[in-house]
């Protein structure tokens, strides 16, 4: 391949005037596509937001007109504050049990165990699944009759734990959040595993000769230099509960079933844009509002948080 | 919390625990889809009594799995190839020149990240018409491209910046193009930051669900995962097929994982450890 370049050496002169220009084309493929597919939908999004929509016809501009009924107009101001929480919810119980499980296995981990690598392993493989995949496998386990979850449970003597897990309202939010951990969990073990192997060796032996140990070792020095890494999963783990949509709809379909209890913000917001919500027709106005507001908190949110982050680790 | 004789035996029960969890509801899976509907129902734990394809069999009767395959080979594979091609070039320009405007085009990009693009489905549902690109597998190529942009530019470029440059400059000295110096002398050299994009790009096309439920209908321009949904919702009766469908989708994936573990784990993470 190297002896390609040699013709290029007789025609050096005017490759050199070209080079110039040229180079200016390669970032061109990348900012089209780019721009065309991931900016323009946003901003597109944002002016829909404005206008009065018959179907998928755009009727005349109405400025914040679905956004004051988004809020304030029956049913949709209840079915955004419901999905609301459930999305509150998803992130709270997310951070919890799936972050939180995760830093304890990536610590062990961390402790050089034997069968370390097995152990990540079987931690991420759920990972590479689809997530549709997932949300129909758990579908299938949670099933109350012949699935495989209520079978174990009687088996094990537990007759009276076993539930229509996804038909009750009181359990089914909390079963696919559950589920969605463990997906995630792998993902969020190797995370924080790299963050615990970013820890200078030098810190830890000094803290050891200081007489620190275990819950001590961990709280004043590997939890500071850990903050990079919580930091990051927590703002994925956000933005993930934020736009939960596909183990929703996988499982309990766009209605957020039973009784709207697992419904969620993009969940509501594709009903709203597709059509489902109000019975007959979609509400592109009202779903762009909707989708706006969601764009928005998200946002603000992250700055936020990641803003004073960055002052503490100054501070530090 | 002091380091007893007991702190080891609770890591390694504590680290079993959850591997089961993990790995148990995939064993099912892939176990059940070996049996027949009976036994499924009467005995969903036990190992399966004898070795049938006959799930497959009937899952192949009930929907064209085949050609969900093909296509979402095709989506997949053209989808990394266009991510390679352009954001090795977008890359390249960022990290190698110095023009005043390319950190701002590089921040413009890395916003790509922060963006739930998910928001912005109803315009590119219209663009796609417009664009005459519903039930077409295209639509799902351009997502795919656009999607993975932003990612694979902080991953090349980062990995550009770490790369000494004298080798471009010794090629540049003897007369090679840009697009020469990028294709023979940079990329021979970036094969550990292109696999990783890759394989963060082949995951992420072939295990989306999302864009696929909304561009396509057409049964037989669907991808492996809203196919999964037509069978789901047409032969849910039908335990053993749904096992193996859901085998079947996953094992691709499964196999180039268990091929690759290292790559795949650290590619997944690579862009937030960043």
């Amino acid at each position: 391949m190297q002896t390609e370049i040699n013709p290029e050496v007789i025609t050096q002169k005017t490759h050199k005037k070209r080079k110039r220009w040229g180079i200016h084309l390669f970032p061109i493929p990348a900012l089209v596509i780019y721009g065309m597919f991931i900016v323009y939908p946003l901003v597109a999004a944002l002016a829909y937001s404005f206008y009065d929509w018959k179907g998928i016809k755009k009727g005349a501009f109405i400025g914040l007109e679905n956004y004051k009924n988004l809020f304030t107009a029956e049913p949709f101001s209840g079915m955004f504050w419901n999905a609301f929480g459930h999305n509150f919810l998803y992130f709270a119980v997310q951070m919890v049990v799936q972050n939180g499980l995760a830093f304890f296995l990536a610590f062990i981990i961390y402790q050089k165990i034997r069968g370390a690598e097995f152990f990540k392993l079987a931690y991420f493989l759920p990972r590479l699944l689809s997530v549709i995949v997932v949300g129909f496998l758990w579908k299938l386990i949670l099933n109350p009759n012949f699935g495989a979850l209520n079978v174990l449970l009687g088996k094990m003597g537990l007759e009276n734990l076993k539930k229509a897990w996804l038909g009750d309202p009181d359990t089914a939010l909390l079963a696919i959040i559950l589920v969605n951990c463990w997906f995630g969990i792998g993902f969020a073990v190797l995370i924080f595993l790299a963050g615990f192997q970013a820890i200078p060796k030098e810190l830890i032996e000094a803290g050891r000769l200081d007489g620190a140990k275990g819950f001590t070792m961990i709280r004043t020095i590997m939890l500071p230099l850990m903050m990079p890494s919580i930091t990051i999963m927590t703002v994925l783990t956000f933005i993930q509960s934020f736009e939960a949509f596909e183990l929703v709809y996988a499982m309990q379909g766009s209605q957020g079933e039973p009784y709207r209890s697992t419904d969620t913000l993009a969940v509501y917001f594709y009903r709203l844009a597709f059509g489902g919500s109000t019975g007959d027709s979609t509400a592109i106005g009202l779903g762009s509002a909707l989708a706006v507001v969601l764009f928005i908190f998200i946002s603000i949110v992250t700055a936020f948080y990641l803003k004073s982050m960055q002052k503490k680790q100054v501070e530090m | 919390m002091k380091q007893t004789i007991w702190t080891k035996p609770i890591y390694y029960i504590v680290a079993f625990l959850f591997a089961s969890i993990s790995l148990y509801p995939i064993i099912l899976m892939i176990l059940s889809s070996f049996k027949p509907n009976m036994e499924i129902m009467m005995s969903p734990l036990s190992l399966p009594k004898s070795f049938s394809l006959q799930t497959y069999q009937n899952l192949l009767d009930r929907v064209p799995f085949m050609t969900y395959f093909y296509n979402s080979v095709f989506v997949s594979v053209v989808s990394v190839l266009l991510i390679l091609i352009t954001t090795s070039l977008a890359a390249f320009y960022i990290a190698r020149y110095t023009f005043w405007w390319n950190n701002v085009l590089f921040f413009i990009f890395l916003m790509g990240m922060m963006i739930p693009i998910k928001l912005g489905i109803v315009p590119l549902f219209m663009l796609m018409k417009d664009l005459g690109l519903t039930n077409s597998l295209w639509s799902l190529i351009l997502m795919y491209t656009a999607t993975g942009i932003p990612l694979s530019i902080l991953i090349l470029t980062g990995f550009f910046r770490t790369m000494p440059a004298e080798l471009e400059e010794a090629a540049r000295i003897d007369g090679a193009t840009d697009l020469r110096i990028l294709w023979n002398v940079v990329l021979p050299l970036m094969r550990p930051a292109l696999g990783t994009v890759m394989i963060i790009n082949f995951i992420q096309s072939w295990n989306d669900f999302f864009f696929p439920l909304i561009f396509i209908t057409d049964d037989l321009k669907k991808t492996i995962p809203v196919g999964m949904l037509s069978l789901f919702g047409e032969y849910s009766a039908d335990w053993g097929a749904l096992f193996a469908g859901l085998t079947l989708s996953s094992l691709p994936m499964m196999i180039l994982f268990f091929i690759a573990s290292k790559q795949f784990m650290e590619g997944l993470t690579a862009g937030a450890v960043k």
